[in-house]
């Protein structure tokens, strides 16, 4: 497995239909496969999950950015450098809250409904992009910082953006402890 | 009256189909893939079982990739020869989804409905290692699908199958309606 330095930058692109396109596939497979909505959010979270575990360290390794201060910091990471990174797009983040754990990051183009025109009328409840929610949470475990990631709009429902919130599970004064 | 036509347009039906916007890092392909063959494996009892699940995936995809391409890559004409297709599916097609074209295109020496796609390193395999319980798994079966719907969109309904043969070869066999209309088009 020994190979020359120069190769690391090598061509590691693929077209983003291929990548779109696969990812429908995954989910009308599933479609088809479940019956209710819910497990189909659920199965895609899962999967999610398993990807963002080991996504983490590709992005770590790739990425080379000194350690997130605080939970905005990660947040900004994960909407500007990470989405960026793997979906050529970046997010705009607010925070939704007073203790400074809850955030949400809105997507203004996603690429995964590059395909997507609405959802059919029995499946209204699908979260289409959930695996997006998992590969979030699964990154975030990967790092200690325990997170629950939910789809809070979404465009394909008829909302008028899509938005993603991410609720940091440990209160952020226990991260300023640990530290000291 | 179905909601959907009331609503107004979407505005991805708005979009001009243009060139692609961009590439995405293959590490996240890689991933995603891993999780669908994973997925795929929990629900057969055999290899080839798995192949198909693959191929069927594949098919999913390849259906839709080929009218974007074929708008932008050959807009207003369809290729109509079996060696254009297959000149298309080797160049324009595999370098608009892999990323670089296949390296080499075959036909069988003894049967002219038999034609070679030859990759050292698919795409797809990239991070795949096959445990030698399976060693007939290829994931390839994924790109085989795919080729196999894009030959059936085009008007070449064919047999396509992955092969370990040279790295990975994808062996297309045209149903004979394909070779004798092609005949008959070289004969005017």
């Amino acid at each position: 497995m020994s190979r020359s330095p120069g190769r690391k930058q090598e061509n590691h692109k693929i077209s983003r239909e291929l990548f779109v396109l696969t990812y429908g596939a995954l989910v009308a497979q599933l479609c088809k496969d479940y019956e209710k909505d819910e497990d189909v959010n659920a199965c895609l979270d899962k999967m999610g999950y398993s990807i963002g575990i080991r996504l983490i360290d590709d992005f770590l390794a790739r990425s080379a950015v000194k350690k997130c201060r605080s939970y905005s910091e990660t947040a900004d990471m994960i909407a500007q450098v990470a989405f960026k990174m793997y979906l050529g797009v970046t997010l705009s983040v607010s925070c939704s809250s007073a203790t400074g754990n809850e955030f949400s990051l809105i997507l203004d183009k996603n690429p995964l409904v590059d395909f997507v025109e609405e959802l059919p009328a029995e499946r209204a409840s699908l979260c289409y992009c959930n695996l997006l929610c998992g590969v979030i949470r699964g990154a975030l475990e990967m790092v200690n910082l325990p997170a629950e990631v939910t789809f809070l709009q979404d465009r394909l429902k008829g909302d008028a953006v899509t938005e993603i919130g991410i609720t940091f599970l440990r209160k952020p004064e226990d991260r300023k402890h640990r530290r000291n | 009256m179905d909601s959907r036509f009331t609503r107004g347009k979407s505005p991805v039906l708005e979009r001009a189909l243009g060139r692609p916007r961009s590439e995405l890092s293959l590490a996240a392909f890689a991933l995603l893939f891993s999780e669908l063959v994973q997925y795929c494996q929990r629900r057969v009892a055999s290899v080839a079982e798995l192949q198909t699940r693959l191929a069927q995936l594949g098919h999913h995809v390849g259906l839709r990739a080929l009218d974007a391409l074929v708008a932008r890559e050959r807009p207003g004409r369809r290729e109509t020869k079996v060696l254009g297709v297959l000149l298309f599916v080797k160049g324009p097609l595999w370098r608009a989804l892999f990323g670089r074209e296949a390296d080499k295109l075959e036909q069988a020496n003894d049967d002219d409905r038999t034609f070679y796609v030859i990759e050292r390193e698919p795409v797809v395999n990239t991070f795949v290692s096959v445990p030698r319980e399976n060693s007939s798994l290829n994931c390839a079966a994924f790109a085989a699908g795919l080729l196999e719907a894009v030959l059936g969109a085009a008007g070449f309904p064919a047999r396509v199958s992955a092969h370990w043969h040279k790295g990975t070869t994808l062996m297309i066999k045209f149903d004979e309606a394909v070779i004798a209309r092609d005949k008959s088009l070289e004969g005017r």
